[in-house]
C-alpha cells in the first residue's frame, strides 16, 4: 500500500508543472488568435481574386437566377415566422445592378425547384454599375451587325475588346500625360502672373508674353481635346447588346467593358492565370467605383512612401536625441524625468498627435509657408493643409520615443570594453562613438526602426487629419519638377479599409475590398518589417560579440 | 621629416627636467607628420639599460570614488624601458593605479584625484593636456580581450587613423610593423581583412597589444592582460614582453605573482590602496622588507 504513487496535489503545485502549462497555455492562446486573425484576412482576401463559377437557381415561384455563390447561413428565426425553422439560405452576387437595382441577393434554400452552371454564361466586369452577368445577344459597329447571339459573339467579341482597350488606354494617355501637362503649364503660367500682380511691378512686356503663351497653350488644350472627343465616338461607335438570365436586355457601348471571362468553361489552369492577372490588376491600378472596385495601386504605393518619408525623419532625430541622452547628458533626475516622459510619450493616443499635427505642422508651420513662398496661389493653400510632409512628420513625431527607448537600449548594450578600448587608442569620444559605439549599436537601433515602422503603417486617424483622402487625384511623384510632392494628399491602405468598409454607398460589394486591403496592409507591414529584420541580420553578423 | 618630427613631440632626453617646475606639455597631435607611426619603429633609440630614468613619476596620489577612498599617499617613479609589475589582492587599488595612468578614470563619474602624476616631467592632469594625445603616448592592453568587431586589419590601423593617416600603403606598412611587433604577423597576415573575432583568445589578446603599438606609444600598460588565456598564449604575450620592453616602458598589473616574477623587473605591492612596497622584483619575492609582503607572496595572507 506504501508503495502506490498516489496523485498529490501539493506534490503537483510543488513541481511547478502548473506554472509550465499556464505559460505554455498563454502562448498557445496568443499564437491561435493571431494565426486565426491572419487566416481570416487570407482566406477573405485571396478569395477574392478567384474568378467563381455561375450558379443559376430555378425558384418554385418560377424565376430564375444566375449569380456567384458568395456565402450561406442559417435563417434568423425572427425572419422565419411563416416557414420551418433552422432552413438554409444562400447569398448571390446576383450583379447587374442597373437592371435590378441591388447586386445581391438571398435566396431561401427551400424555394430551390432546380440548380446547375450553365456552361454559356458570362461575367462582364464593367468600368460602371459593377458586373453583369448573362449572355451575347448581339454585337454592332455602327448599324452593321456583327453577331447575332451568343456563340457567333463570342469570335466577334474579344478581338473588338482589344481594340477598345487600346482606344481607351489611349484616351487614358492623352487625360494624364497630355492634357495633365498642358493643365500643369496653364497654372504655371496663372501662378507666375499672379506673383507678378502681388509684387506690383509693372513689368509689362512679361506679362505680355506670359499672356501670349497662355492662348498658345489653350490652343494645344483644344487640339488635345478635339482628339479625345473623337477617341470617345470612336468608342461609342462599338455597342453589345446583352441579355440576363430572365431574358431581360441591355445595350452597352464596348468601351464599358474591362474583361469579360466565362467562368464555367474555365479550367483550372486557366482560372489560375486569371487568378494571378486579378491579383496584379488590385496591385497595379486605381479605384473605380467609390473604391469598391479596380485597384489600390494609389493607396500602396502612398502607405510606403509615408513610412519611408517618416523613417528617414525619425531615425536621425531619435538616435541623436538617444545620444546625447545616454552618452553626454549628466545622469540624475533630470534625464530620469526625460525618459519617463519620453516613455509616456509613445502611450499617448495618436489622434493626440493628429490634432497636434493639424494645429502645428499644417496650420501653424504650412500656413507660414505658404504666406512666404507660395503667395502667388493663395487663397488656394499649398503646405497650409494636410499633405505627405505633415502626415509624415506627425508619424514620425509618434514614433520618435520608440527610436529613442530602442536606441538608448543599443548603445547600453555596447560593452564597455569597446569604448574604453578606442578611447585608450586615443579616440575622442565622439571618434570612439562614431567608429565604433554606433556601428555595435545599429541592430538596436534598427529594432527601434522597425518598431516605428510597425506603428506607422497600421496608423490611421492622426493621418485624418494630417493629409490622407478617400481618392487623390494624383501620386505624390510624378514627372513635373520637383518630382516629389510633398505637398499633396495621398491615399493610405489604413484609411482605404476605414473608407470601404465604412463609407461606402454599396457595403456588400466592398466587403471583399475590405478584406483585400487588409490583406495587403498586413502584407506591406510584413515586407517592410522583414527588409529592416534583414538589414538588422547583417549588421549582427558584421558586429557579433566578441567570442571570448 | 625627422627634424620636424623630433621638434614636434618633446618625447626624448627630458630625464633632467626639472620636478619642480614641470614645463607645459606641448603635446601636439601626431596628423603633422602621419609617417611617423611607420618609421619609428625603426629608427627609435634604445637606451641603455643602466640609464633607466623614470618615465613616470606619481607623487602623493590619492584617489576617491565619491567619498570612497580607492588610492591613499602613492608615490613611485616608473623607469623607462623596464617592466613594472603591481600586485596585491583584489580591490587593492592596482588596476586603479594603472588607469589613472592614461586619465581612463576620466570618464568615471564622480571620481577624484589629488597629487601628481609627471609623464617625463610633466603633470597628465595638468588641464591644458590634450587626454586623447596623451593616450597615444600611453597606450593600453585591458583583462577583457577586447577586439573591435572589425576586420584585422581595421582594428591594428583603427589608431593611426583616428590620427588621419589616411594613406593606404603607410596603414598598411604599420599593420604589418605593429602585428610583426605583437608575434602575430605570421600567423594572420594571410587573413587581415577577416573578422578579428574569428582569432583565437590567444590571438586576439596580442591582436589588442598590436592594436596598442601602432599608434607608437612610450608606455604600455597591461591590466592583467593574462587572466583569460590559457598558459600557451600566456607565455607568448610574456615572452613578447621581455621584446618589448627595449623601446617601451610596461606596466603591468598581475593577479598571477609567478607572472610577476618572471616579466617583471621592478615589482609594487599594493594593499587596501596603499603601496606596501616597490623594489626590484627579485628582492620583493626574495627578501622583502615589509611583513605583510612576505605574507602575501607566500600566501600566508588573510
Amino acid at each position: 500500500m506504501k508503495n502506490v504513487k498516489r496523485f498529490s496535489l501539493k506534490k503537483f503545485l510543488d513541481s511547478g508543472s502548473l506554472f509550465i502549462w499556464l505559460c505554455g497555455g498563454a502562448l498557445g492562446i496568443s499564437l491561435l488568435m493571431i494565426g486565426g486573425l491572419l487566416m481570416l484576412i487570407m482566406v477573405n482576401g485571396m478569395g477574392y481574386f478567384w474568378p467563381k463559377d455561375l450558379i443559376q437557381f430555378t425558384l418554385n415561384d418560377g424565376t430564375i437566377v444566375l449569380g456567384e455563390w458568395v456565402g450561406s447561413e442559417t435563417i434568423p428565426e425572427s425572419e422565419s415566422v411563416d416557414k420551418p425553422k433552422g432552413h438554409q439560405r444562400i447569398q448571390l452576387k446576383i450583379g447587374n445592378r442597373d437592371l435590378y437595382g441591388l447586386d445581391f441577393r438571398w435566396v431561401d434554400q427551400a424555394d430551390i425547384v432546380d440548380e446547375s452552371f450553365p456552361a454559356d454564361v458570362m461575367a462582364f466586369e464593367r468600368r460602371e454599375w459593377g458586373n453583369f452577368y448573362g449572355r451575347i445577344k448581339q454585337i454592332q459597329e455602327g448599324e452593321s451587325i456583327l453577331a447575332s447571339d451568343h456563340e457567333q459573339g463570342l469570335t466577334v467579341l474579344f478581338p473588338l475588346l482589344e481594340r477598345t482597350n487600346d482606344i481607351q488606354q489611349h484616351i487614358h494617355a492623352i487625360e494624364h500625360d497630355e492634357i495633365g501637362e498642358l493643365n500643369h503649364a496653364i497654372e504655371q503660367a496663372r501662378l507666375q502672373l499672379r506673383s507678378l500682380e502681388l509684387g506690383k511691378e509693372e513689368g509689362g512686356d512679361e506679362r505680355v508674353s506670359i499672356e501670349e503663351h497662355v492662348q498658345k497653350l489653350q490652343g494645344l488644350y483644344e487640339i488635345q481635346s478635339a482628339a479625345l472627343i473623337a477617341l470617345y465616338e470612336k468608342l461609342e461607335h462599338f455597342r453589345i447588346t446583352v441579355v440576363d438570365v430572365a431574358g431581360e436586355e441591355k445595350t452597352l457601348s464596348l468601351g464599358t467593358l474591362v474583361k469579360v471571362w466565362s467562368p464555367n468553361r474555365m479550367g483550372i489552369g486557366e482560372k489560375l492565370v486569371m487568378y494571378g492577372e486579378n491579383f496584379w490588376t488590385v496591385l497595379s491600378e486605381e479605384p473605380r467605383e467609390a473604391n469598391t472596385e479596380g485597384g489600390i495601386f494609389p493607396a500602396i504605393f502612398g502607405t510606403v512612401l509615408m513610412v519611408v518619408i517618416m523613417s528617414i525623419a525619425v531615425v536621425p532625430f531619435g538616435v541623436l536625441a538617444a545620444i546625447y541622452l545616454k552618452e553626454y547628458a549628466k545622469q540624475g533626475v533630470v534625464t530620469r524625468m526625460i525618459r519617463i516622459a519620453v516613455n509616456n510619450l509613445a502611450g499617448v493616443p495618436s489622434i493626440v498627435f493628429g490634432v497636434f499635427g493639424l494645429g502645428f505642422f499644417v496650420y501653424a508651420v504650412g500656413g507660414t509657408l505658404d504666406s512666404l513662398f507660395f503667395a502667388e496661389s493663395l487663397p488656394n493653400p499649398t503646405f497650409g493643409t494636410g499633405g505627405m510632409l505633415w502626415a509624415s512628420l506627425t508619424l514620425a513625431l509618434m514614433t520618435v520615443p520608440v527610436v529613442i527607448v530602442a536606441t538608448e537600449e543599443g548603445l547600453s548594450a555596447v560593452p564597455r570594453e569597446y569604448r574604453e578600448g578606442s578611447l585608450g587608442l586615443g579616440a575622442t569620444k565622439l571618434e570612439a562613438l562614431w567608429r565604433v559605439v554606433l556601428p555595435c549599436a545599429m541592430p538596436g537601433i534598427l529594432t527601434g526602426l522597425i518598431l516605428a515602422v510597425s506603428r506607422a503603417t497600421g496608423e490611421v486617424a492622426p493621418l485624418m487629419l494630417t493629409g490622407v483622402v478617400k481618392l487623390a487625384p494624383s501620386l505624390p511623384v510624378d514627372g513635373f519638377f520637383p518630382f516629389l510632392h510633398l505637398d499633396r494628399k495621398f491615399m493610405h491602405l489604413g484609411f482605404h479599409i476605414y473608407d470601404v468598409g465604412f463609407q461606402s454607398p454599396n457595403v456588400e460589394a466592398a466587403k471583399p475590398m475590405v478584406y483585400v486591403t487588409t490583406f495587403i496592409l498586413v502584407l506591406v507591414v510584413i515586407l517592410l518589417n522583414m527588409a529592416a529584420i534583414a538589414l538588422r541580420t547583417r549588421m549582427r553578423k558584421r558586429y557579433a560579440g566578441s567570442s571570448v | 621629416m625627422q627634424t620636424a618630427s623630433n621638434q614636434v613631440i618633446p618625447k626624448k632626453p627630458l630625464g633632467k627636467q626639472s620636478e619642480l617646475h614641470p614645463p607645459k606639455l606641448v603635446v601636439k597631435r601626431q596628423t603633422d607628420n602621419p609617417k611617423r607611426i611607420a618609421h619609428e619603429h625603426m629608427d627609435r633609440t634604445i637606451p641603455p639599460l643602466s640609464a633607466s630614468h623614470p618615465k613616470i613619476v606619481i607623487q602623493d596620489m590619492n584617489f576617491f570614488y565619491g567619498s570612497v577612498q580607492a588610492l591613499t599617499n602613492v608615490s613611485m617613479p616608473i623607469p623607462a624601458n623596464r617592466v613594472t609589475a603591481f600586485i596585491g589582492p583584489s580591490g587593492c587599488g592596482k588596476s586603479t593605479l594603472l588607469r589613472c595612468l592614461n586619465r581612463l578614470n576620466d570618464l568615471v563619474d564622480g571620481t577624484r584625484i589629488e597629487g601628481k602624476i609627471l609623464l617625463e616631467g610633466n603633470d597628465i592632469y595638468d588641464p591644458e593636456v590634450d587626454v586623447t594625445d596623451l593616450r597615444t603616448r600611453i597606450g593600453m592592453v585591458f583583462q577583457k580581450v577586447n577586439p573591435f568587431p572589425k576586420s584585422i586589419w581595421q582594428n591594428v590601423a583603427f589608431g593611426p587613423q583616428l590620427q588621419n593617416v589616411k594613406k593606404r600603403a603607410t596603414l598598411d606598412e604599420v599593420v604589418e610593423t605593429s602585428l610583426k611587433g605583437a608575434g602575430l604577423w605570421e600567423e594572420v597576415k594571410d587573413r587581415l581583412h577577416t573578422s578579428a573575432l574569428s582569432l583565437s583568445g590567444g590571438q586576439q589578446q596580442r591582436l589588442c597589444i598590436a592594436r596598442a603599438l601602432a599608434v607608437n606609444p612610450d608606455v604600455l600598460l597591461m591590466d592583467e592582460p593574462c587572466s583569460a588565456l590559457d598558459p600557451i598564449s600566456t607565455g607568448r604575450i610574456e615572452e613578447l614582453l621581455h621584446g618589448l620592453k627595449e623601446r617601451l616602458t610596461i606596466v603591468i598589473v598581475t593577479h598571477n605573482m609567478q607572472q610577476a616574477s618572471r616579466v617583471s623587473d621592478l615589482t609594487g605591492f599594493f594593499l587596501l590602496g596603499e603601496l606596501i612596497e616597490f623594489d626590484d622584483t627579485k628582492t620583493i619575492f626574495t627578501n622583502p622588507s615589509e611583513r605583510r609582503t612576505e605574507d602575501y607572496i607566500t600566501g600566508r595572507f588573510g
